[in-house]
C-alpha cells in the first residue's frame, strides 16, 4: 500500500483500484475481528477445549461457560453425585457431568444489574444536566462562555487514577464508597462534559428562527425550549445518551478503586471469574460476550453519529 | 427508579409540581437568569466532583498523608514530594515507558488508520459494512477486552502465538508476549493499536470526505501527478483532522490504565509500568497519598500544558 496508488487521481476510482482497496480493507477487518470472534467461540467451549493446544477452531459447543458464569459449584465424589436424586434441569445435568453440584447463584447477575443501574442513572443525570447547559451555551450570551466550555472539557484530561485519589478520600468521609449513588455521581460528572459538548453542537444546528417564531406566538422561553427545541434535538439527545451509557458501561478504573462489592460493575468483576486453578476462560468469555453484545448493537445503531461522539462534537458530519 | 429517559417528561413533571408562585417567578425570568439557571448545575457538579478533589489533592501533595493511616499526625513537607518524584530515576524510567507507549501506538494508529481511510474512501462496494466491522474494537471496554487478550497471548495455548508460529515457523512456546521484558512494551502497543486504529481512521475519513471534488478535478486539468495531488491536496486538507485525532489519542494514551493494568499490570518488572499504573501502585497499594497526589498533579500539569500548546499549533494549521 503506497501513497501514490491510494491518492485520488480522478474523483471516481477505477474498478481495479476499488477491488484492490476493498481487498485490503476486508482483510484488515477480518483480522481485527478475530479476537472478538474468539471470545464468542470460547464462551461455548469446555474448559479443556478453551485451553487446548493447538487452539481449537472446531469444537463441540457446550453451555458450560454460561452455566459456570451464573452459578457457584462445588466438586463432589462420583458416589455422592450418584446418591443424589436425578437432576431436574439441563444445567444441573451439565454441572453433574463434571462431578460437581450447583451450590448457588454467582454474583454475575447482581454485577450486571449494578452496571445497568449505574449506567442508566448516570446517563440520565448527565443528559439532563447536559441538555440544560448546552441550551444555555447555545442560545444565550454567557460571559466567559469559551472559558467555561474549555473548563468543562478540561475535566476530561485528568487521568482517572489522579481523580480517584481525592475522590476515594472524599467518598470515605461521606460514606459514598461502594455505593450506587457515589458511582452515579462520579460517572455523571465525567459524562456531563461529553454531554454538554455534544449537545451544544446539536443545538447550534437547530435554527433559532423556530424558537423566535414560538416566542412571537406568546410562548415563554421555557415553553419554547420544551416544545420547540427539545423535540428538534431528540435525535442528538438520544445519541448523546448512548455515548454516555457506553462510557459508564465500559468504565473500569473508578469502578476498580471505588467499589468492592455492593456497587461493583461488570468490568472489574469479569477478570475475577475464576475456576479451579486460574481464570475460568469459558465463563470469562461468556461474561465478556454478554457484556459486549449491547455495545456492538449500539455501535451499529449509532454509526452516523459515531464521529461526533468520539471527538466531543469537534468533527461533525 | 423513578427516572425516565426522556428529559422532557421530567421537565413537565417538575413544572407541574412547582408551586404557582415560584412558577410565575420562573416564567418571568430574564434570558440571563435562565442561562445561568441552566448552566449552573453542570458547573456545580464539576466543581464538586472534579475541582474540589483537585484542590484537595494539591493540598495533600504537600503533606506526608497516608490514606490507610487517616489518624496519623499530618505533617506538611513543602515541596519534598515533588522533589522526590522529579529526582527519582525510577520515575523518569517510567516516563520513558509511557513515552514509548504513547509515541509508538499513535504512530502506528496514524499510519494504519490514515491508510485504511484512504482505501475506504475509494467507496468500493460493501465499504460501509466493513467500516462498521473495523470500528467495533474501539467501542468495547478496554479492560474487559484487555483481560481477554491475556488468553490470546498465552505462549502454549494462545491463539496469537499459534498464528505467529503458523506463519513464521517459530515454535509457539518460544516467545512470551506478556512475560518477556523485550516484547511486553510492544504487546501493549499492539493491543492499543488494534483498539484505536479505527478511531484515527474514522476521523481521517471525515477529513477526506470534506475535500471537495472540484479541487481534484482542477488538479487533473493541471496534469498534477497522483503523487503530487496527495502531497499538495489530500495531506494538507486532512492534516487538521489528523492532528485532532492525534490530540485525542495522545491524551487518552497518556492516561492509559485499564487495558494495560489487566494485560500486564506493569510487568514484567516495570517494563510496561505506565504513569497511571505507577500512580495506582503508590496511591492504592503503598497508600502514599501525599506522594501520589504530587505525582498526579505533575501528570495533570504535563497533559494540560502539552494539550494547550498543541491546540495552539492545531489552530494555526486550521487557519492556513
Amino acid at each position: 500500500m503506497n501513497a501514490t496508488s491510494a491518492a485520488h487521481s480522478v474523483v471516481v476510482s477505477s474498478p481495479l483500484v476499488k477491488a484492490l482497496a476493498g481487498t485490503v480493507v476486508i482483510l484488515y477487518a477480518l483480522i481485527t475481528i478475530v479476537p472478538l470472534l474468539w471470545i464468542g467461540a470460547t464462551a461455548f467451549k469446555t474448559q479443556s477445549d478453551a485451553i487446548a493446544y493447538p487452539p481449537k477452531v472446531l469444537f463441540e459447543p457446550t453451555l458450560e461457560g454460561y452455566v459456570d458464569l451464573f452459578t457457584v459449584r462445588s466438586r463432589q465424589t462420583p458416589e455422592f453425585i450418584a446418591s443424589l436424586p436425578p437432576p431436574t434441569t439441563w444445567y444441573d445435568k451439565l454441572v453433574r457431568a463434571q462431578n460437581m453440584v450447583i451450590a448457588g447463584p454467582s454474583k454475575a447477575v447482581p454485577r450486571f444489574v449494578n452496571s445497568l443501574v449505574i449506567g442508566f442513572g448516570s446517563t440520565f443525570l448527565a443528559v439532563f444536566l447536559g441538555t440544560l447547559a448546552a441550551y444555555g451555551f447555545s442560545r444565550f450570551k454567557v460571559p466567559l462562555a469559551d472559558d467555561l466550555l474549555f473548563f468543562i472539557l478540561s475535566t476530561r484530561m485528568f487521568p482517572p487514577i489522579a481523580v480517584a485519589i481525592p475522590i476515594f478520600l472524599m467518598y470515605r468521609e461521606l460514606g459514598l464508597t461502594d455505593t450506587h449513588i457515589g458511582m452515579i455521581l462520579l460517572y455523571t460528572a465525567v459524562n456531563v462534559s461529553l454531554a454538554v459538548w455534544l449537545l451544544k453542537g446539536f443545538m447550534d444546528e437547530i435554527p433559532r428562527e423556530y424558537e423566535e417564531a414560538a416566542l412571537v406566538d406568546g410562548y415563554t422561553r421555557l415553553q419554547a425550549f420544551r416544545k420547540v427545541v427539545l423535540p428538534q434535538a431528540a435525535t442528538g439527545i438520544a445519541a448523546t445518551a448512548i455515548f454516555c451509557l457506553i462510557f459508564s458501561w465500559n468504565e473500569y478504573a473508578f469502578a476498580l478503586l471505588l467499589t468492592s462489592g455492593d456497587a461493583q460493575t461488570m468490568p472489574p468483576f469479569i477478570p475475577f471469574i475464576i475456576g479451579e486453578g486460574g481464570q475460568d476462560w469459558p465463563a470469562v468469555a461468556a461474561a465478556t460476550t454478554l457484556f459486549l453484545i449491547p455495545i456492538v448493537f449500539f455501535t451499529v445503531v449509532l454509526r452516523k453519529q459515531l464521529l461526533r461522539g468520539i471527538t466531543f462534537g469537534a468533527v461533525r458530519k | 427508579m423513578t427516572t425516565s429517559p426522556h428529559p422532557e417528561t421530567l421537565v413537565d413533571r417538575v413544572a407541574a409540581r412547582t408551586p404557582l408562585r415560584v412558577a410565575r417567578r420562573i416564567r418571568g425570568l430574564s434570558d440571563r437568569s435562565i442561562a445561568w439557571l441552566f448552566i449552573a448545575p453542570s458547573i456545580v457538579l464539576l466543581l464538586a466532583i472534579n475541582i474540589f478533589p483537585l484542590l484537595w489533592a494539591i493540598r495533600l501533595s504537600f503533606t506526608n498523608y497516608k490514606s490507610n493511616l487517616p489518624n496519623a499526625p499530618l505533617r506538611f513537607v513543602g515541596f519534598a514530594n515533588y522533589v522526590d518524584i522529579l529526582t527519582d530515576e525510577d520515575v523518569w524510567q517510567g516516563m520513558q515507558v509511557t513515552a514509548h507507549f504513547v509515541i509508538w501506538s499513535i504512530a502506528l494508529q496514524v499510519i494504519i488508520g490514515f491508510g485504511l481511510a484512504l482505501l475506504i474512501n475509494r467507496q468500493f462496494r460493501t465499504h460501509s459494512f466493513w467500516t462498521t466491522v473495523i470500528l467495533l474494537p474501539m467501542m468495547l471496554s478496554p479492560a474487559v477486552v484487555g483481560n481477554f487478550w491475556t488468553l490470546l497471548f498465552q505462549p502454549q495455548i494462545g491463539l496469537f502465538n499459534y498464528v505467529v508460529s503458523f506463519f513464521t515457523g517459530i515454535p509457539p512456546s518460544s516467545f512470551e508476549m506478556i512475560g518477556d521484558v523485550r516484547l511486553a512494551p510492544w504487546t501493549i502497543v499492539l493491543v492499543d493499536t488494534w483498539m484505536w486504529t479505527p478511531y484515527v481512521m474514522l476521523i481521517c475519513l471525515a477529513g477526506l470526505r470534506s475535500i471537495p471534488d472540484y479541487i481534484y478535478e482542477a488538479a487533473e486539468v493541471d496534469r498534477a501527478s497522483p503523487w503530487r495531488q496527495f502531497w499538495s491536496i489530500t495531506l494538507p486538507m486532512v492534516l487538521p483532522f489528523l492532528m485532532l485525532a492525534v490530540l485525542f489519542r495522545a491524551i487518552e494514551a497518556f492516561k492509559m490504565f485499564d487495558m494495560v493494568n489487566l494485560l500486564t499490570s506493569g510487568g514484567p518488572g516495570s517494563t510496561t509500568e505506565l504513569a497511571s499504573i505507577t500512580l495506582k501502585r503508590e496511591a492504592f497499594e503503598k497508600w502514599r497519598t501525599g506522594y501520589s497526589s504530587a505525582f498526579a498533579i505533575i501528570l495533570f500539569v504535563t497533559v494540560f500544558g502539552a494539550a494547550n500548546i498543541y491546540v495552539k499549533a492545531l489552530n494555526r494549521v486550521k487557519q492556513r
